[in-house]
């Protein structure tokens, strides 16, 4: 005979034997090395009742657990994805506390950040309604669990990101940006510059809702990780279009921008630095604006001071500037960054970064002979002329370091620059160095003085080239600066020929 | 009879003669016509000259006059092209000079730009001395922070009157600082459990955190309000830290202000 008391202290137990099953599973599974052992145990299908539990905390319990499965490995989600649980907790979302609104947000979280199709699947079971509608709520760790569930999902693709748009999260994002929480600010950013960076009009969507005004506030907080977002934000929508990238420039952060060239977080530069090279590349206005300010020490600085990929935006925007006109270019010289790009050239080993800093010199080097001289007084056409020999640089960098080659070859007038090219050069950088020196030379009698007793003229006549082609025609407008003694006395051969002429000698 | 014979022998004869002298006559009649009809034509002919003559003079004149105007036309068009092209090579020179391709300008902006990274470097070196010196002074504080909690708990280490405390040996000179602290600082019940960078709600920052567009002050505020009755730090040290952070933290406001009057 039981009495009510025990019938219910069954319970109980049953219940305290549950809820100390979950909290288990959850601590377990914040360690990733007892993943494996946990699947293999079987234990999805074991957390997929308790989520449908009558007492609160151990469905909330649950659902962290079952997060923190999913973000740990693929398969996990994929499996959460193909029990069907998603709907449940989809529908549950609306119904329920904000602390299990926020383990059920986690989850969708893990889900999603692995793979679009992940995605895609929380997509279609309406995720993406329910989680707006936690932006919605009053509890800022909701709100931060919604939206960093939204900036996962809309990561992958444009598609994903237009359709957590069309589900009006956007204005719900921004008003985010203005609570007082941190972290809430961080991952609002976060999830708008995910939003943005896929397509102009996914930008525009963000920007008409007064997005830019309001991260253009937040650039002076102190906080580092939020100032990656930010800067991360203002860049992806800076760099669709020119119409964005000067709504992004009226906003004025570009002063103060400048000051967190020096933050102590790298990354904060580093998005600083991709911001600036956003806006620079679509105009020379933009440009010019930019540079006003001085941004020039700062981003030479910035190339300076930082090593490998993070040098990367630093470079590109040096070439963007440099690309879009001669004044430009020669304020990139001036502000010594020239020897900066030679630094980089020399000290990094990645074929991309390579390849970046060659077209940023080959873009600077076009313009004009000043500029051309500039490059080559960093002896810069040799590293240039030994990157497109090696074998083993990639194509994408053989193919730049010639292009740049040739477009500074082409204004180049520097004779001791060209110089050490004649040595090693192959026949198609040969004759656009033949081809300066004969615009050159004919002009200056102390280059042509020069050019004889350092061995050029003896090089020159060394080269074969095949009758009318354009090299011979250099070759001849060479010869004919100098005497015709000179010529014969450099010609290879001529000391056989002097020989040859005293055989056939006869004395008279 | 024989006058008739010498009639007849006469007229044969005046018969031939009348054929010779009527052709002579014919011949000398006919002369005379063609030098009648000669005079004639040459008289014709020297009158046509005459009115050729002047006709054609008159033509040529007016051709000429016609063509000492066309010249004069031209060599006045000419003139003025002259003079227009000087002025247009000078106005062309002076505009692309001025206004397409200026060479001062283009030197002074690119100094101007030199100047500007210059400026721009000086200012973020300061900026970042700023920086550090401010991130000592909160690690300073902090220190001294946690010195001061620590003597909190180990207030019962404090020497007495009759038996000196741990860090108030009888070989030592003077007393360890810790030992002072432990005189200064006043006892306390601790009323929290963990430690007191946890228990913060997660709205307000932590004291200790600094906003830029700063709150002059508010952070001390701030501290002695979330540590409720906690006594002010030992005197000595943390008043020139505390003027040294004020100056530090006004120094930072003022700059920062003045970085963003400067740009514009």
């Amino acid at each position: 005979m039981m009495s009510q008391r025990q019938i219910i202290q069954v319970f109980e137990q049953y219940q305290k034997s549950r809820m100390q099953f979950v909290q288990t599973i959850a601590d377990l599974a914040a360690r990733p090395i007892n993943i494996e052992i946990l699947q293999n145990a079987g234990v999805m299908s074991m957390l997929r009742p308790l989520l449908l539990d009558v007492v609160p905390n151990i469905q909330q319990t649950a659902a962290l657990a079952l997060g923190r499965l999913a973000d740990h490995s693929d398969d996990l989600a994929e499996a959460v994805v193909k029990e069907d649980i998603l709907p449940q907790l989809v529908q549950s979302l609306a119904s329920q506390n904000r602390f299990y609104k926020k383990a059920a947000a986690f989850v969708l979280r893990a889900v999603a950040k692995h793979s679009p199709e992940l995605a895609q699947a929380v997509v279609a079971c309406g995720g993406v309604d329910a989680l707006v509608l936690c932006l919605e709520e009053f509890d800022p760790g909701v709100k931060e669990a919604a939206t960093w569930a939204l900036g996962y999902i809309a990561r992958h693709n444009a598609m994903l990101s237009q359709s957590v748009v069309d589900a009006g999260a956007v204005p719900l994002l921004v008003l985010c940006l203005l609570e007082p929480e941190i972290a809430l600010k961080r991952i609002a950013a976060s999830t708008l510059s995910d939003i943005c960076k896929h397509t102009p009009e996914l930008a525009q969507t963000v920007v008409d809702t007064g997005a830019i005004a309001h991260l253009a506030q937040m650039i002076l907080n102190p906080d580092a990780k939020l100032k990656r977002q930010v800067f991360s934000a203002l860049s992806q929508i800076s760099k669709h279009s020119v119409n964005l990238a000067e709504m992004v420039i009226e906003a004025e952060i570009f002063p103060a921008a400048l000051t967190s060239l020096r933050d102590q977080d790298e990354y904060v530069r580093k998005n600083v630095a991709t911001l600036m090279r956003e806006v620079v590349k679509h105009s020379p206005e933009l440009s010019q604006v930019i540079i006003n300010y001085g941004a020039l020490s700062g981003v030479i600085d910035y190339v300076n001071d930082c090593r490998g990929n993070l040098r990367l935006p630093g470079i590109m925007m040096l070439g963007y500037l440099a690309a879009h006109s001669e004044n430009l270019a020669m304020a990139v010289i001036i502000s010594k960054g020239v020897p900066q790009l030679a630094l980089c050239l020399s000290e990094e080993s990645e074929h991309h970064i390579k390849a970046a800093t060659v077209w940023s010199i080959g873009q600077i080097g076009q313009h004009t002979p000043e500029h051309a001289k500039a490059v080559a007084t960093a002896h810069l056409l040799p590293k240039l002329l030994e990157l497109y020999m090696d074998a083993s640089s990639s194509e994408d960098l053989q193919a730049k370091s010639k292009k740049a080659l040739k477009s500074i070859l082409q204004k180049c007038t520097y004779v001791p620059g060209l110089e050490p090219l004649l040595y090693d050069a192959p026949s198609n950088i040969l004759k656009h160095v033949v081809c300066q020196f004969s615009k050159v030379l004919p002009h200056d009698s102390k280059a042509r003085r020069l050019f004889v007793t350092s061995g050029g003229l003896k090089k020159v006549q060394e080269i074969e080239a095949e009758p009318g082609s354009a090299l011979q025609e250099h070759i001849n407008a060479i010869n004919n600066c100098f005497p015709e003694e000179l010529v014969r006395y450099y010609t290879p051969g001529y000391s056989e020929a002097l020989l040859e002429r005293l055989d056939n000698y006869q004395l008279a | 009879m024989f006058c008739l014979l010498r009639v007849l022998s006469q007229r044969r004869l005046l018969e031939d003669t009348r054929q010779r002298e009527n052709q002579v006559a014919t011949r000398i009649q006919s002369w005379f016509r063609a030098c009648k009809v000669r005079a004639y034509l040459s008289h014709l002919h020297k009158k046509a000259i005459i009115i050729q003559k002047t006709w054609r003079g008159f033509t040529a004149r007016a051709r000429v006059r016609q063509m000492v105007k066309a010249a004069y036309f031209i060599m006045k068009m000419n003139f003025y092209e002259e003079m227009a092209v000087r002025i247009q090579r000078r106005w062309r020179g002076f505009f692309q000079r001025k206004y397409i391709h200026n060479f001062y300008a283009r030197k002074s902006y690119l100094q101007g730009v030199a100047a500007k990274n210059d400026l721009l470097r000086r200012e973020l070196d300061e900026l970042k001395k700023l920086q550090r010196r401010e991130r000592d002074c909160l690690a300073m504080v902090k220190e001294q922070e946690a010195k001061v909690y620590q003597a909190q708990r180990l207030h019962h280490l404090i020497s007495t009157k009759q038996c000196p405390g741990v860090f108030n040996s009888p070989f030592r000179q003077a007393p360890h600082e810790m030992e002072l602290l432990l005189r200064q600082v006043k006892y306390q019940v601790p009323t929290r459990l963990a430690p007191r960078g946890r228990a913060r709600p997660q709205g307000i920052p932590s004291p200790t955190a600094l906003s830029f567009p700063g709150n002059l002050g508010s952070p001390w505020t701030k501290t002695s309000r979330t540590c409720c009755s906690r006594p002010v730090l030992s005197p000595i040290t943390t008043k020139k830290q505390q003027v040294m952070t004020v100056k530090v933290w006004t120094m930072t406001d003022r700059w920062s202000v003045n970085v963003l009057i400067r740009f514009f």
